[in-house]
């Protein structure tokens, strides 16, 4: 770990003031960035120590929905009364991610930004794009059981690792953020990016901004709902390839519904197009499977991850049967539903 | 190395290193902590805590749980000078020899130890999963517990004697 | 006078090093305080094979608090011939030596060791330190290195060479059915929990005592005095507690070359912990490629056995395990033959670990046998038990014992088998197929000559010491139940020390001898003590026991008691005090062959275990969960039927691992491990393990070893890969030949 300023501000104001600059990183829980640091994976020229500021509190919206503040530990959040009673598909997918510990210390803000498991990416001893542009990318014809298969770019293969991400693609998430140029709100559909041909951004935040909060709109996906995550063991490792359903159910219909993948792209992979081939229909296993390939489209493979195709495609078929069911997935029995 | 700190508390803190009020096990420590030092490394090097144990130093073992103001965290990946007023208890301050916590004794008589070594880490795990109040069932002690590893693989044991503790209280 | 019930070998008593371990008071490697201590960080190739062109060190030397940077270039002298580095379990080939020249032989290897005031300035100036390279071609890729397999000149030692029975391959022609595969097993890594440290004290008068992560502290003695130069009489290891290892630490690890290195450079103490990363550079269980081909008639029984196998070494060592004996031992067939060769890669040399050769190559085999009976349409319990073999069937000599029927039995009955559903597929609950499959496990009884030494004071206190080493596989304890069984006293007047160089003579901890061996010098020596004691007892005015010779009494509580007059009894104490003796003190050897152990000298001794795993899987997404394990185990006699069972509890969730997690994956490319963290290497988590039940089944055994124990630490893994595998066909109908058994396999 380098050498390092050490900083922590009183006020957002504060903040974002001495939030410009190149090397400079804000810390909320730590889980990410030490870690990173450790690896000298990314090394700062400044922290800014974010854990005091007024970002820890969970508010009512005007109109039904929630501010999660940014500096809320993942766990609070999941555990939430309201986040529990209003968006379990938010609570579920937190509880599918990381261990109580982690949730304990990370934060919401900080979860948006996590950066990619790629073990290239986490080892300076091998290329990576995305950690030293123009390295190279190590994944690409090497080991890439945990990366992408959709969006990924020849110049970086890696996928969003978050869990809570997954669910907040699905429930229409805004981020909200501060900085130099002032307030932003950012959907989450354009909150992350794909690699391209800069893999090194993750996200489209601006030098110097800082997330201050996630909205979630008024929504009721009480009922069906599921997150679904398959993964290499039963519990404490990261989605191959995880499903967030939010859906409503009129009569016996789907009026509507929503589905975020997780583990296979550099964001969580949503399509509105492919959704409105679930509208109006009945839940049934032909539905779904043709809505699984619309999702799918463009899906390829880079040998060691192939698996994720099929993997992705039923468990897609499968989350929605949980979601139209209504028998979400727990998180603690692990039998799948 | 130049500190900017910003509260007027630390303007006169020596260069490089910032002073930090931390309780440890009900004892309160003021120490002047360099930024990049861990509460991990800080306990086990700085102030011979060694019952904390590093086992993988990057939030993939539970290894060096501990509970910060009654809540189980990673200590290998906090920075020791964000916690300034925090309330630290480690393996040392839940229980020692002769005055054992419960948790200490189901483990003893559960066996749920082989190496010892993540021993501590799944004990202040567990009296943080108490703490949290969600976990009832065998199942959910297990997904709650699942942050903590143990390479001698004596998780059914453990999993015993939390829910002895467990079912005492309730 | 009543006696509570006599605490001994067979009771199940709480570990005696327990209470250190749940305070956090227990030291381990890394943690021992010394003052004025440097930090040593260990800097990594990035290469696979080539030559360092040059270290620029300039800015870590810069960083305040840094002290040395050593790397080949200006180390002190250290030896020069292989032999120096030979350690106790003496791989032939060319040892590895940390910072001896600019050769890379594979990434990771260290090349440099910082040395600063704190581990921060060490880790930190680490980073900085830049080095060129000159790379040569490399191959890590074990399918490549297979075409260039051979069978090594020089034998390890421990190395059994298979032998040929009938006409296997005219038998396998013959046979009306046939199963033939390629079995394969992943490269996995030890990862015990505590990484490797070494805390080196210098006490400036040329002396060092070395806190060491090893699993023998005598071994790590003898590898510092022949490689430094050191004395024997200047130089103490300790390890008197160890946080796991598995096998990983029956070598010496580099992290001790590089901290005595330093320690004897700069004058000064020195600490150097690898970090979860370095755990990937070095030891690790060899990948394995096992050839198996069955054949057998119509009923089932076993025509032709032809089992090849191959695994992993380094370019510069001959690691050699027994991966092809198993099945040629366990089964009941006239006709066998087997082959074993290894192949080099670029890494590091393999290492033993849990159950080394036997977790490969019966857990493999087992699968293999499994796929017979499913040919032969026989039952896979059934199957063992028509395929039984009484005797060793390679070599045709007896067991000492061999009560794996009974395990059958017992396992099966415990688990519930004859409730199964022969079909694959035909056992399902909502969306899981259940599966239920068997497999038996085998490994070595061993026995090593070992040393031990009692105390007993006049106050009743006793202590037993032996250099053994207690990796979490319960020596304290075995140690105190054996004195207190011997000698009569309660485990709270018993102290057992151990882990320390300089204690009475033991191998390194491994192979599960430990617990037959120190027992049985434990009990040898107190025996001795209690010669003294009746001696002294003679000296007593009135001769109460009345010039009893020993077999004519026994200990008990304390005493000296009559047998067949109970109630004439004499304390220790008062024996000691006739005798004017403060303390009596005797150490003893027992060595292979006493006992009633010559009896067993031309038997084959081993340990063998039954079983049973039932999985279900979600087909559909891969999703394979263990819900049941009984693994009903032969061992002989059990000292401790707590740790005992742990023990196996701890082979089994490690076979779990094995079964469904475990692979560390290289680039071959670069020639380098990339999971090398506990994030991407997948060992089983909580929610992962579910019931595991562990039966010992009786199995008296006075000729194996002297107590008649035959050792836990390694039966509880092998087999048990087998039985999830065997498990997983059976609730799917599909069988996986390599392991381990990840989504994607099911998914195929
Ligand atoms: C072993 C392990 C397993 C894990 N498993 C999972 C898993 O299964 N699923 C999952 O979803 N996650 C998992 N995680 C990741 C974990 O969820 C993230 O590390 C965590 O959410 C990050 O939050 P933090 O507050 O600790 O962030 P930090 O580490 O403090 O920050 C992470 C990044 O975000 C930036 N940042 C933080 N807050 C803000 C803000 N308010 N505004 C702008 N930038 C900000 C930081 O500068 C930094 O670059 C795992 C982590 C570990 C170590
Ligand atoms: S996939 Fe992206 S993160 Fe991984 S090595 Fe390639 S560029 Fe780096
Ligand atoms: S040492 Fe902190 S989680 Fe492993
Ligand atoms: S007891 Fe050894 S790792 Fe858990």
């Amino acid at each position: 770990m380098n050498r390092f300023d050490y900083t922590r501000p009183a006020s957002v104001a504060e903040a974002v003031q001495a939030g410009t600059g190149e090397q400079v990183r804000y810390l909320a829980g730590g889980t990410n960035l030490i870690d990173l640091m450790k690896e000298n994976v990314d090394q700062p020229t400044t922290v800014i120590d974010i854990n005091r500021l007024p970002l820890n509190a969970i508010e009512e919206l005007d109109g039904g929905g929630l501010r999660l503040g940014a500096l809320v530990p993942n766990s609070d959040t999941a555990w939430d009364a309201r986040v529990e009673q209003r968006y379990p598909l938010l609570s579920s997918a937190i509880l599918a991610g990381a261990s109580p510990q982690l949730r304990n210390a990370a934060t919401n803000g900080g979860n948006l930004n996590q950066r990619t498991r790629c073990y290239y990416f986490y080892d300076v001893a091998t290329p990576c794009n995305k950690r030293k542009p123009g390295s190279g990318c190590g994944a690409i014809g090497g080991v890439n059981r945990i990366h992408a298969i959709l969006g990924a770019s020849d110049q970086c293969i890696a996928t969003h690792p978050s869990d809570m991400c997954v669910a907040l693609a699905v429930l229409d998430a805004i981020v909200q953020v501060t900085g130099p140029e002032g307030d932003r709100a950012i959907p989450i559909a354009d909150y992350h990016r794909l690699p391209g041909d800069e893999p090194w951004r993750d996200n489209t935040l601006r030098p110097g901004e800082l997330v201050t909060g996630i909205d979630l709109p008024a929504e009721d996906f009480t009922k069906n709902y599921t997150y679904l995550k398959l993964r290499d063991r039963l519990s404490y490792a990261f989605a191959l390839v995880s499903i967030a359903v939010a859906m409503r159910i009129e009569g016996s219909t789907i009026a509507e519904a929503r589905v975020a993948l997780g583990g296979v792209a550099h964001k969580p992979w949503r399509s509105t197009e492919a959704e409105k081939l679930l509208k109006g229909q009945q839940p049934s296993p032909q539905t779904f499977s043709a809505f699984a390939d619309a999702l799918l489209a463009g899906a390829v493979g880079q040998c060691k991850n192939d698996f994720k195709i099929p993997l992705a495609r039923k468990g897609i078929v499968r989350a929605l049967k949980q979601a139209a069911e209504a028998t979400p997935q727990s998180q603690t029995d692990k039998r799948i539903a | 190395m130049s500190i900017a700190v910003n509260s007027a508390t630390y303007a006169a803190m020596p260069i490089g290193r910032v002073p930090t009020k931390l309780t440890i096990n009900g004892e309160t420590r003021t120490r002047a902590i360099e930024p990049w030092t861990t509460l991990l490394d800080l306990l086990r090097e700085g102030e011979d805590l060694i019952g904390t144990k590093k086992g993988c130093d990057h939030g993939q073992c539970g290894a060096c749980t501990v509970l910060v103001d009654g809540r189980r965290i990673n200590s290998c990946l906090k920075l020791a000078v964000t916690l300034d007023g925090a309330d630290i208890t480690t393996i040392e301050g839940l229980g020692q020899p002769g005055k054992l916590h419960p948790l200490q004794s189901a483990f003893c008589d559960h066996d749920a130890f082989q190496c010892g070594y993540c021993t501590p880490g799944q004990i202040c795990s567990a009296q943080g999963l108490i703490n949290e109040g969600k976990a009832r069932t065998r199942e959910e002690v297990r997904e709650l517990m699942s942050g903590n590893l143990c390479r001698c693989g004596a998780y059914t044991n453990i999993i015993d004697a939390v829910l002895d503790v467990i079912g005492e209280q309730v | 006078m009543a006696t509570a019930a006599k605490i001994g070998i067979g009771s199940a008593i709480n570990r005696v090093d327990g209470v250190e371990k749940v305070t956090g008071s227990a030291r381990y490697a890394g943690e021992h305080p010394v003052e004025n201590l440097l930090y040593g960080y260990i800097v990594e190739a990035a290469i696979a094979k080539g030559r360092v062109l040059s270290v620029d060190e300039d800015a870590a030397r810069a960083v305040p608090g840094v002290v040395e940077v050593i790397t080949h270039l200006n180390r002190p002298h250290v030896a020069w011939t292989d032999h120096s580095y030979q350690d106790e379990m003496k791989i032939p080939g060319s040892p590895f030596r940390p910072l001896y020249d600019d050769r890379i032989q594979f990434s990771q290897q260290p090349i440099a060791l910082v040395l600063a005031e704190t581990f921060e300035a060490a880790r930190y100036a680490a980073s900085l330190i830049e080095i060129a390279y000159e790379t040569e071609a490399h191959n890590t890729d074990f399918d490549v290195a297979l075409d260039e397999k051979y069978v090594p000149k020089k034998k390890r030692s421990g190395y059994v060479p298979p032998k040929d029975r009938g006409d296997a391959a005219q038998a396998f022609a013959d046979a009306p059915l046939k199963v033939a595969g390629d079995y394969r097993l992943a490269p996995e890594h030890h990862n015990p929990m505590e990484m490797f440290g070494s805390t080196v004290e210098w006490h400036g008068d040329g002396s060092i005592t070395v806190w060491d992560k090893t699993q023998g502290s005598q071994g790590v003695h003898a590898y510092l005095a022949s490689v430094f130069g050191f004395s024997k009489k200047k130089l103490r290891v300790l390890n008197p507690y160890v946080g796991g290892a598995f096998g990983s630490g029956l070598r010496p690890q580099h992290q001790v070359f590089l901290a005595v290195l330093a320690a004897k450079m700069l004058e000064r103490s020195v600490r150097v912990t690898m970090t979860r990363q370095q755990m990937f550079s070095h030891a690790y269980r060899p990948q394995a490629v096992q050839s198996i081909a069955l054949g057998a008639d119509r009923t089932g029984k076993l025509t032709a056995i032809r089992n090849a196998a191959t695994t992993s070494t380094s370019r510069y060592e001959d690691n050699m395990e027994n991966v092809v004996t198993w099945g040629l031992m366990n089964y009941d067939c006239p006709n066998a033959d087997a082959e074993y060769t290894v192949a080099q890669i670029d890494t590091p040399t393999s290492a033993d670990m849990r159950a080394p050769g036997a977790a490969t190559g019966m857990t493999l085999f087992e699968i293999a046998i499994d796929e017979m009976a499913y040919a032969a349409k026989v039952d896979p319990l059934e199957f063992r038990l028509i395929n039984y073999s009484p005797i060793d069937a390679m070599n045709g000599t007896p067991y000492t014992s061999k009560a794996l029927r009974e395990a059958f039995r017992e396992g099966a009955e415990a688990f519930k088998w004859s409730e199964r559903s022969a079909e694959p597929r035909s056992m399902r609950e909502g969306s899981e197929l259940i599966g239920w499959g068997c497999a038996t496990g085998m490994w070595d009884a061993q026995f090593s000559k070992t040393s031990a030494s009692a105390k007993l004071t006049a106050n009743g206190h006793l202590e037993v010491a032996c250099a053994t080493s207690d990796i979490g596989t319960g020596s304290y304890t075995v140690m105190t139940l054996v004195a207190a069984d011997t000698l009569g006293l309660p485990p709270e007047q018993i102290t057992a020390k151990l882990g320390d160089s300089d204690l009475p003579t033991a191998p390194v901890e491994g192979g599960s001898w430990g617990a037959a061996s120190s027992g049985a010098a434990v009990q040898l020596a107190c025996q001795a003590v209690g010669k003294k004691l009746l001696k002294a007892a003679g000296k007593i005015a009135g001769e109460p026991l009345g010039g009893a010779k020993i077999e004519d009494v026994l200990f008990e509580d304390g005493c000296i008691v009559l047998k067949d007059t109970p109630t004439v009894r004499v304390p220790f104490g008062d024996a000691m005090r006739a005798a004017d003796l403060t303390e009596i003190e005797e150490e003893a050897t027992a060595a292979p062959g006493f006992g009633d152990m010559w009896k067993g000298l031309h038997k084959s001794k081993n340990t063998h275990s039954a079983i049973f795993a039932e999985v279900r899987v979600d087909e559909e997404l891969g999703v394979v969960r263990v819900t049941r394990i009984v693994d009903a185990v032969a061992a002989g006699r059990i000292i401790n039927p707590k740790t005992a069972r742990s023990q196996i509890l701890g082979g089994v969730v490690m076979g779990i691992g094995m079964a469904l997690h475990e692979e560390t994956f290289s680039d071959h490319r670069l020639g380098r491990w990339m999971n090398h963290n506990f994030g991407e290497y997948h060992v089983p988590v909580h929610a992962d393990i579910h019931d595991i039940q562990v039966i010992f089944v009786d199995e008296p055994d006075p000729e194996v070893t002297p107590l008649g124990v035959k050792g836990l630490g390694e039966i509880g893994i092998v087999g048990t890969a087998a039985a999830i595998a065997n498990a997983i066909y059976h609730a799917t109908g599909k069988r996986v030949r390599s392991l381990p058994i990840t989504i994607d396999k099911i998914l195929e």
